[in-house]
This record gives structure tokens, C-alpha cells and sequence, in this order.
């Protein structure tokens, strides 16, 4: 573990601004700087990954790293910034994990299986109650950052794949492998190592998106119900 | 295509397992506690139905394993569980907040769970090994009002009482989480029921464990 | 002079793609396999194109600089994407959405590429429902439509302010599936930094393991770049830090020519900067002018006031305000393109009128929406004589249900109460039209090199409409290269794997290592942020929203001196053979230094106004944008001669068939 300190911090300043007067200043004294992933720093693209004072994503509720702001700090505190840990996550540099675990999570199922030809039917021939297109939505709005991982003490994936074999067994698209998926999406989280669900509830508290516990139990349905 | 893997191989079907054998448990409880308020009313109705518990020949030879094997199931399938989930994180956090996220209750079902488990070493060595013996070495299956001389014997000693106490102030913290949770292990989740579930679990989690209490403490002072 | 050749089809506007999809080469199934095709980028454009090339049948190797191609740029698009489906019943068609297109870019785009965009927009829709994507739906489940900028139509589906991300996990899950049937191989954390040309064709590419600091060398029968826009050359814009222009520009710099640089797209409501440590600017939906009106004091003593804290904006009467969209354009007032409301916010800014303390912002009110609303929703609720805080709690929530989510964006970034004081928003970068230049196939002027989505130039001209970024990057993935790549692999089906050790692949691999371990060693005293910040300032001053003869020509000046200064005193900490941040920056930041100057001087021979490019010198009395189609009306193919300065220019003529050529107006 290595303390820095930081000055001329703006309360304005996104947490990563943080991080990269932190950065330049070392750059300047001819250091190394730390490591982190970022992209959009919007809130959209799931990279940005710290488990801040304690909690992924840091105090605040229902933002990503890039969203915090400073002014949820005080002056003269000590933050504590950790990368993701799991087995599942390997640290790749300092703040840099590897979520590759997730990409193959979906490899293993989460998608429908038509070809990308334009020949499919219009897209207005099947009617979706607005209900159930509403919820998809919900579950899909799923970033990827794997906050969920982080904060569950178990390491357990559920609510990440569990969102995606939501969204698509609440689609009308999705019921032709609707068990093969998850049974399939199920399996590969496992390998990868991931612990299990204990409905602690931690991961829908600290996902930037909001993802809720229901997709959870929609998930042990849709296996139960595919398995037997 | 998904591999075919062993029923308890799938981290799914394990918190299934574990759901249904808790759920198993709570319902035993509510048996058992009801059973053990008959003491508080009536030493003839509690000696009179301990004795049909203990030698009805469906109890004794069908529930009763089926009790114990569950008991065991949950408490070997909670740790293996626990193990698994542990080596998920083989580096801890340095610096982690929890409480922000989480009740202490869902964090720490092995905690309540094994102290739960300890206080099944007492309880069986307080009355199941003795009936056991009693029973199948001894071959005295006939005496029907021994029952409550029994429990009031047991409720003297404080030390006990107290540790009783104490380890039904840890079944309900376990219950608190667990009942609740194994109805979301199940899929049973939605906007209608959960609330009721959330709030009967709570109910359940204090009433059932300090009805246990009482009647340790009813026995103790009555004596 | 032009040796450019469009390769537009013959025949009417609306056969052409018919037609040529009936006559160009085609490879077949066992063919296909023999052959490999590398896609640089995995956002709309290269995800999908990535999945279709896989489903065909081709070997497709895909590289993306982000830890999971789901993370492409692509997925912060907010507002939705165009198709003509005329769900609506208002008349929308195939040639209304070409002729918006055309006319929104200034007539400054290919007529024959717009028109096929529109044709295959609707098909688009079609599959990402079949994908699964989550459109948002009616009551009656079907699909619904919002309007955007510039258009008279209903025609764009959204997914909730989240269009972007949604389709782009529509295309990562195509891709998906292709990874797990190992027809794609995905490449994460690799950056391309060099393409490799073997007997005058594209053959592979140099990309660098971000991991290990690995150089690798990969081979292929074709390269398609899909990797975005170049926006980051201002260091501030909406785009994501990582975006950049290094592969384009590599491939420039192999021979493919780099088309109109200048035209970039300056979005009018976007989060203004709060101080020098800002590394990236936010966007806030075009949506939101539909009912906040903007404006600056009318006095100068009102604004000293405002940033010195001593008046709120609230404490400003109506007579006090200037209401200068509405003033100077009283036909569309608030709901003007984005270029014009963009430069109409910079002319107020300039003339200090700003509201912060940077003098770089204008109000963007929502207090007469908020009333107006309020008084509408007390007369459905039969509120006889509402108090005025009862009339604005009313309009706060009608407006909060429209917008909550912006608002909340909003929020959590300034900590202002948007709904209470006006919000602050000032132009930013956002989308950079221009991009390689490339044929109806889609192939830059490098035989087997091919781009695709915002990394060509082919379809929005010198401006672009709202929602059609997505349309356009999804069009060309999914329905347009899959077909005109095979007119072109159709040559190779006999040529056997390419091998990565031939003399070309290993010079390339030679000066790529030469580049990265300069930049290592030069151990300078001053950051690449330190330069990038220094290029985008001389940008966004002089090469920004409105342009001119004197300012290019400094800034042309500048760059060089930043470029010089950069490779003398940059330092990068670290080794290349590790994972290093830093290094990464500074092979972009080199880049961009060079593009910048490519980019001025592009805007420096375009003496016209078009779309987002404004050249002072070329506008109408009243101030309004002024184009030259006698002089002007040809896009500019810039050929690389070793020096940006020295770049070569060639003409690629604009006729107009379908469409009649006008001035804008929005009086």
C-alpha cells in the first residue's frame, strides 16, 4: 500500500480529475503514476473500476467512479483506494483488473441467435407489452463494471448475468434458447470462479445502474425451470 | 451446450439445496416449539405428545432421519459453501465498509450458523443421546411421563439456561436473513409478496427463537 | 488533377445499390474461410461489422484498445437513431431521410452514400429487435418515435436516453456468439499502431499488446478500420479519453487519403468547463432545448454581478435577459441546428457576455416551461386560482418526468438544482465528420484498407444530424461492408494465408519499436497531457467554431512549435515493453499533434462557411454561415507527403442530381 497526498483539489473535480492532478504531479517529479482504467468517464462504458473508502464506485450511490464528485470528501482525508478483488478478477497493474470473465460469460449464451442479414421480419410484427419491454430495459442498462463482484463478499456474478438472461427471457426474441442460455450462462460463471449468491443484497446497493435483486430470483427460476 | 454436471455442482442448485433444507428447518422449528409451549401450559399434554413423538414408528423411523439428514445437509452444504465463497477472494480488501451495503446477518450466516451448530452439540447431548440410549441400548421404550421431569432437570442449572439463551439469540439472527433469503434462492420474488415475505421472516425470526427462550426461562424460575 | 474514383454505380439514385450489389464479386461459402479479415475498432461500426464478417464465414480478427469490445465509445450516444420506417404515418420515406441528411450536412456529402444509407436504415431497426434490443414501445407494444433536430419527421427510436449503449450490446452479443464459435478472435487491450501494405495492398496490421507491451504483427487480406473520430485533437470533448486518431492516421500515412479534417461538429448543449484540471466535457441531450430557452444578461453590469455571486440569474427580470436565439431567428428560436445554436452562444461568450467565471457559459432556462406546464397541469386537476408555488411545483414535475434523468446528470456533476436556477451549458466538441476518404465501397484510397462509421467521411458531409451517428456506423457494419468487402477479397481466394514475417511486416514492426522506444527514452520534463492541453487550446481558439484566414495561419504556426517542443521535451515514464498509460498518450497525443496541423490547414483552403466549419471571411451581413458552391462544392482528400504542411490536396467533385442545392436558412 502506498499513501500519497494530493493538493489543490477541487470539490468540483470528478474523482478521477483527482487521480490525474495525482498523476501529472508525479509524472512531474519523474514517478511512475498509478494505474487505472477509465474511458468515457460519463458513467457508460463500465470501466472505471475502484473500490473507494470501502465500497466500489466510493460513497455516492447510483454513479461510477467517473461520476463522483469530491465534494463528497472533506478536506484533509485519508481515501483508501483498492482495485476490484476476486479470483475472478485478476489484478493486471495497481488499480487495473482483468473482467474478461464477463465477456465470456456472454460468449457462452447471452445473445439471440440470428444471423445479421437484414432479412429478419419487421420489426414491428411482434407486439412487446410495454411492461415487459420496460423491464428488459432495465436489466440491460447492465454497464459491465463489475461493482456487483466487487462488493459482494462472496465474489458471486449473479446480478451481472443474471441481467442479461433477464432482458432476454423477458423478450419474445429471446424464448427460443431461453434455456439452453442459461443453463449455458450459468455454467461459464461458475468456471470462472465466482462465488455464490448469498442474497446479502450488497451488489444492488452499490450498481451504478440500479440493476435490482428481482433479475436474481428471475435467474434461479429460469434454471430451476430449465433444469427440471 | 451446458455440461451435465453433478445436481450440486451448479452454484444455483446449491442455494436451492440450501433454501429448501432451511425452509425444511423452519418449519421443524415451529413443530418443535409448539410441542415445547404445551410444557408451559400443561405436563400432561407435553408428556403425552413427546411420547407419541418419541415412539410413533413414522416419526421415529421415517421424520426423524429425514430431520437429521436435513439438519446435516444445511450445515455441511453452509460450509462447503462458505469455503467456496472465501476462495472467490483469496486477497481480501484492506480496507472494506460492509455495513454500507449489507446487514451484519447476511454477512455472517456461518458466524450464527456454527453457533447454531454448537448449540446442537449441547442439545443433543442434553436430550437426544440420552433418548437414543435410553431407547435402543437400554430398550425402554415404554415410560410416558418421564418427559417433563426431564426438561425441568435441565432448566435448573443457569450456566445452561444462559447458554441457551445465547444460542437462540444466534438462531434468530440467522433466521433474519435466512428466512427471507431462501425465498429469493427459490425465485419467489415479486412486487406483491415480497414485502409480507420480508416482514413474516421477521416476525418469525424473533417470535420463534424467543418462544424458545421463554420456556427456558419459564422452567428455570419455575423451579 | 482528382485521381480519386468514387465508384458510384450508374443508374437512378434509388437502383444504384440494388445494382451494385448485383454486379460487384462475390467470394463463396468455402472460399470465405480461406480468408482473413482484420477489423480495427468495436463500436457500432466495427462490432457489427466484425459479426457479419464472422457469420459469412471469413476469419475475422478484431482489436480493440478497451478491456471488452462492449466498451466502445459507441455506447454514450443518448439520444436514439434515424430509420425510415414511417412508423408514424407523417410521410416519412426513403428519400426524405437522404434529403434531410443531404441538406443537414450542407451539401457537402455524396449523394449516392446518403441515399443508400437511407434505403438500408430501416433494415437496421428490423435486426437489433431481432437481436433483442430493448427500443422503448408504446402502450400497444409497438415501437415508438421521438423527433430530433433538423427534420420534420418522427423517425428516431430510442432506448431511453441509452440508444448508443443498447445497440452496441446488440452488436457485442453478435459478436459474442461469433467469438464462442472462434470465427471472430478477439484482440482486447491491443492498440494498432501501423498498418502494413505488401505489393500496394493492405496486408495486416502492427498492434501492441497494452498489457505485456508486446508488438505484435497480424496478418490478413484485409483491414477495416472502425475506430472513430478524432474529436480528442481539442484534449476537451465528449468523447472518451481513450478515443483517438492513431489508426486512421497511421493508415494516412500509409496512403490512404484523410478527407475534409475540418469538419467537426460542435454540440451546443454540453456541461461547461469548471477549471483547468477538466479532462473531458459532458453532454446533455439535444432533447432538452425543446423546452429550456436560452440566454445572457442584456447588460454588461448584470454579468459582472453574476460572477462575482452578488445577483442570481433568478434576480433578472425579462426585460433584463436576451433571449438571442429567439432574437436572431425567430422561425426556429430555441430549436435551431446545432452548429448555428453553437456559434450563436460563442458570438454572445465573445462579446462577454458569459455567465461564469470562465465567461464560457449561457443560460439554458427552464423557469417559463416549468410555469407554462404548471398551469397546464392545474387546469386538468380543476386547481381553480393555483397559487404560483403550487403552478411551479406542478411544472416541476411534468418537467421532471420528461427530463429527470438529465437533470439528476446534471446535478450530480455541477451540485446546481437545475429545476431552482437556470443550467449552465456551453458548446463542446462532439463528432468529427470528416475521417478517411473512402469510395462507395468503403475502401480508402489504399487497396484492402477499408473504413467504416465515424472513421470515414463518407455520409453526413460538413454537419451532422441528430441520431444518425448510430444509423450510419450500424449501416455500414452490418449491410454495407459485408457485401463490398467480397468485390474486393473476391481477387483472393487463391492467395493463400498471408504470411506475418515478410519484409514488410518486419520493417514495420522495426519502426513501430524505433517510434515507442524514442518516446521512452526522450525523458523530457513535461507530461503528454501537458502538450495534448497545448494542441487542444490552439484548436479550440483558432481552429474552433469560427475560423479565419490570420488565426489558421497561426495555428499552423503553433502546432509545429507544439510538435517540436513535444518530441523534444516530452517525457514518458517507463518502459514499452510494460503495461504503460503513459506511453499510450503519447503515441495518440503524436498523432494528434499532426492531424491538428492537417486539420488547419484543411480549414485554411476551404475559404466557405458549411455546416460546423464557419470561416469569418465567407458570411452573410447579418452573420449567418455562407457557403460557395462555385468554389467549394468538392470534398478535399488530403495526401500524405511526409509532412502535414506539405500534404497534397485532391478534389473529389460534388454533383447533385436528386437534391437541389440551397442556403440554409433558420430565420
Amino acid at each position: 500500500m502506498e499513501t500519497y497526498q494530493v493538493s489543490e483539489i477541487s470539490e468540483h473535480m470528478s474523482f478521477l480529475e483527482m487521480m490525474d492532478v495525482l498523476n501529472e504531479r508525479l509524472i512531474t517529479e519523474g514517478k511512475e503514476p498509478v494505474a487505472f482504467d477509465h474511458d468515457c468517464r460519463e458513467g457508460i462504458c463500465g470501466s472505471c473500476s475502484m473500490y473507494i473508502n470501502g465500497e466500489p464506485h466510493g460513497p455516492d450511490r447510483g454513479v461510477t467512479t467517473c461520476q463522483l464528485h469530491m465534494r463528497k470528501f472533506k478536506d484533509g482525508d485519508t481515501i483508501h483506494i483498492e482495485p476490484w478483488r476476486a479470483s475472478a478478477f485478476p489484478v493486471i497493474k495497481d488499480l487495473v483488473v482483468d473482467r474478461s470473465a464477463f465477456d465470456r460469460i456472454i460468449q457462452s449464451g447471452g445473445y439471440v441467435s440470428v444471423n445479421t442479414s437484414g432479412n429478419s421480419q419487421d420489426a414491428n410484427a411482434i407486439p412487446i407489452p410495454k411492461e415487459n419491454a420496460d423491464l428488459a430495459f432495465d436489466a440491460a442498462t447492465c454497464i459491465g463494471c463489475g461493482a456487483c463482484v466487487a462488493a459482494c463478499k462472496n465474489s458471486s456474478a449473479m446480478l451481472f448475468v443474471s441481467a442479461k438472461v433477464s432482458q432476454l427471457a423477458l423478450l419474445p426474441q429471446g424464448q427460443i434458447e431461453r434455456k439452453e442460455r442459461v443453463l449455458n450462462m450459468v455454467d461459464q460463471m461458475d468456471t470462472e470462479g465466482f462465488g455464490n449468491c448469498s442474497n446479502t443484497g450488497a451488489c444492488e446497493i452499490e450498481c451504478p445502474k440500479g440493476i435490482s435483486l428481482d433479475n436474481i430470483a428471475r435467474m434461479n427460476r429460469e434454471f430451476l425451470s430449465a433444469k427440471v | 451446450m451446458a455440461s451435465n454436471k453433478g445436481i450440486l455442482n451448479t452454484s444455483i442448485l446449491r442455494k436451492f439445496a440450501m433454501a429448501l433444507s432451511g425452509l425444511f428447518l423452519v418449519v421443524f422449528l415451529l413443530q418443535h416449539l409448539t410441542i415445547n409451549m404445551t410444557s408451559v401450559i400443561s405436563a400432561d399434554m407435553f408428556n403425552s405428545l413427546s411420547h407419541f413423538m418419541g415412539t410413533n414408528p413414522i416419526v421415529q423411523f421415517a421424520l426423524q432421519p429425514v430431520l437429521a439428514f436435513g439438519v446435516f445437509f444445511h450445515l455441511i452444504m453452509g460450509m462447503v459453501l462458505e469455503m467456496k465463497n472465501r476462495s472467490a477472494r483469496p486477497v481480501k480488501y484492506a480496507y472494506s465498509k460492509p455495513e454500507e451495503n449489507s446487514s451484519w446477518m447476511s454477512r455472517n450466516m456461518i458466524i450464527t450458523g456454527i453457533m447454531v451448530m454448537l448449540f446442537l452439540g449441547l442439545h443433543f447431548y442434553d436430550f437426544w443421546l440420552p433418548e437414543l440410549k435410553l431407547k435402543f441400548i437400554d430398550g425402554v421404550w415404554n415410560i410416558e411421563d418421564r418427559y417433563f421431569a426431564e426438561l425441568q432437570h435441565k432448566f435448573h442449572d443457569p450456566i445452561r439456561v444462559a447458554l441457551y439463551v445465547l444460542s437462540f439469540v444466534f438462531l434468530s439472527l440467522h433466521l433474519m436473513h435466512g428466512f427471507q433469503s431462501a425465498f429469493q434462492s427459490v425465485g419467489f420474488r415479486n412486487n406483491k409478496y415480497t414485502p409480507f415475505i420480508k416482514k413474516l421472516s421477521n416476525i418469525y425470526a424473533i417470535v420463534v427463537p424467543f418462544g424458545f427462550v421463554f420456556i427456558a426461562i419459564f422452567h428455570f424460575l419455575a423451579q | 488533377m482528382s485521381t480519386l474514383d468514387s465508384k458510384i454505380p450508374e443508374g437512378p439514385i434509388k437502383d444504384k445499390w440494388t445494382n451494385h450489389k448485383n454486379n460487384i464479386n462475390v467470394v463463396n461459402p468455402a472460399n470465405k474461410r480461406l480468408i482473413d479479415v482484420i477489423v480495427v475498432g468495436s463500436g457500432l461500426a466495427g462490432g457489427a461489422a466484425s459479426a457479419s464478417l464472422a457469420e459469412l464465414g471469413y476469419n475475422v480478427k478484431c482489436f480493440c484498445f478497451q478491456d471488452s469490445p462492449r466498451r466502445a465509445h459507441s455506447i454514450a450516444a443518448q439520444g436514439g437513431i434515424n430509420a425510415a420506417k414511417n412508423y408514424q404515418n407523417d410521410g416519412d420515406s426513403t428519400y426524405r431521410l437522404f434529403y434531410d441528411t443531404v441538406k443537414g450536412g450542407d451539401y457537402r456529402a455524396r449523394e449516392a452514400n446518403v441515399y443508400r444509407l437511407a434505403e438500408v436504415s430501416a433494415n437496421i431497426i428490423d435486426q437489433c429487435v431481432a437481436q433483442g434490443v430493448p427500443f422503448a414501445r408504446e402502450y400497444g407494444g409497438l415501437l415508438d418515435n421521438r423527433s430530433f433536430g433538423g427534420v420534420l419527421v418522427s423517425r428516431t427510436f430510442y432506448a431511453k436516453g441509452q440508444t448508443g449503449q443498447q445497440l452496441l450490446l446488440g452488436a457485442y452479443s453478435a459478436m459474442s456468439r461469433q467469438i464462442n464459435k472462434g470465427k471472430i478472435k478477439m484482440y482486447n487491450r491491443h492498440e494498432m499502431l501501423d498498418l502494413v501494405i505488401v505489393d500496394g495492398k493492405a496486408r495486416g496490421i502492427i498492434a501492441r499488446n497494452l498489457v505485456t507491451g508486446e508488438l505484435e504483427r497480424h496478418s490478413a487480406h484485409a483491414v477495416v478500420l472502425a475506430s472513430g473520430g478524432y474529436g480528442n485533437v481539442f484534449y476537451l470533448s465528449t468523447n472518451a479519453m481513450g478515443s483517438n486518431v492513431t489508426a486512421a492516421w497511421r493508415a494516412h500515412r500509409k496512403g490512404a487519403f484523410f478527407a475534409n479534417p475540418c469538419y467537426t461538429q460542435i454540440h451546443p448543449t454540453c456541461i461547461p468547463r469548471s477549471g483547468d484540471y477538466q479532462s473531458k466535457l459532458t453532454l446533455m441531450s439535444e432533447s432538452l432545448r425543446n423546452d429550456g430557452r436560452i440566454w445572457v444578461p442584456k447588460n454588461k453590469e448584470d454579468v459582472e454581478a453574476i460572477r462575482s455571486g452578488k445577483k442570481k440569474p433568478t434576480d433578472l427580470s425579462e426585460e433584463e435577459r436576451d433571449y438571442y436565439l429567439e432574437r436572431r431567428y425567430p422561425a426556429f428560436g430555441n430549436l435551431v441546428p446545432r452548429d448555428v445554436a453553437s456559434r450563436a452562444a460563442k458570438e454572445r461568450c465573445d462579446a462577454g457576455y458569459g455567465v461564469n467565471k470562465t465567461g464560457e457559459a449561457v443560460y439554458l432556462d427552464f423557469g417559463s416551461a416549468i410555469m407554462r406546464y404548471g398551469r397546464e397541469k392545474a387546469n386538468v386537476l380543476h386547481i381553480k386560482n393555483p397559487s404560483d408555488a403550487q403552478i411551479k411545483e406542478l411544472g416541476e414535475g411534468v418537467i421532471e418526468a420528461k427530463y429527470g434523468n438529465l437533470f439528476q446528470m446534471y446535478e450530480k456533476i455541477t451540485d446546481d438544482n437545475p429545476y431552482k436556477t437556470p443550467m449552465m451549458i456551453y458548446p463542446a466538441v462532439h463528432y468529427t465528420m470528416g475521417g478517411l476518404w473512402v469510395d462507395y465501397n468503403l475502401m480508402t484510397t489504399v487497396p484492402g484498407c477499408f473504413a467504416a462509421g465515424e472513421a470515414n467521411f463518407s455520409d453526413h458531409g460538413a454537419n451532422r444530424l441528430g441520431a444518425s451517428a448510430l444509423m450510419q456506423g450500424l449501416a455500414d457494419g452490418y449491410f454495407v461492408l459485408p457485401y463490398t468487402i467480397g468485390d474486393f477479397l473476391a481477387n483472393d481466394i487463391r492467395t493463400g494465408a498471408i504470411p506475418n514475417d515478410s519484409a514488410e511486416f518486419l520493417e514495420a514492426e522495426k519502426e513501430t519499436k524505433a517510434r515507442l522506444e524514442s518516446l521512452v527514452n526522450n525523458k523530457g520534463t513535461k507530461s503528454v497531457d501537458h502538450f495534448h492541453k497545448r494542441l487542444g487550446k490552439v484548436m479550440w481558439d483558432k481552429v474552433g467554431m469560427a475560423r479565419n484566414e490570420q488565426g489558421l495561419k497561426e495555428a499552423i504556426a503553433e502546432i509545429q512549435q507544439i510538435r517540436e517542443e513535444f518530441y523534444k521535451d516530452v517525457f514518458v515514464p517507463g518502459s514499452s515493453n510494460e503495461f504503460n498509460t503513459e506511453l499510450e498518450k503519447a503515441t495518440r497525443v503524436a498523432d494528434f499533434i499532426e492531424l491538428g496541423e492537417l486539420f488547419a490547414k484543411d480549414a485554411l483552403e476551404r475559404n466557405e462557411s458549411c455546416g460546423g466549419h464557419f470561416r469569418e471571411e465567407s458570411q452573410t451581413p447579418e452573420g449567418e454561415a455562407l457557403r460557395n458552391d462555385k468554389d467549394f462544392a468538392y470534398t478535399s482528400a488530403w495526401e500524405w507527403t511526409g509532412n502535414p504542411s506539405q500534404a497534397n490536396l485532391h478534389k473529389e467533385p460534388l454533383t447533385f442530381h436528386d437534391i437541389e442545392l440551397k442556403q440554409r436558412s433558420y430565420k
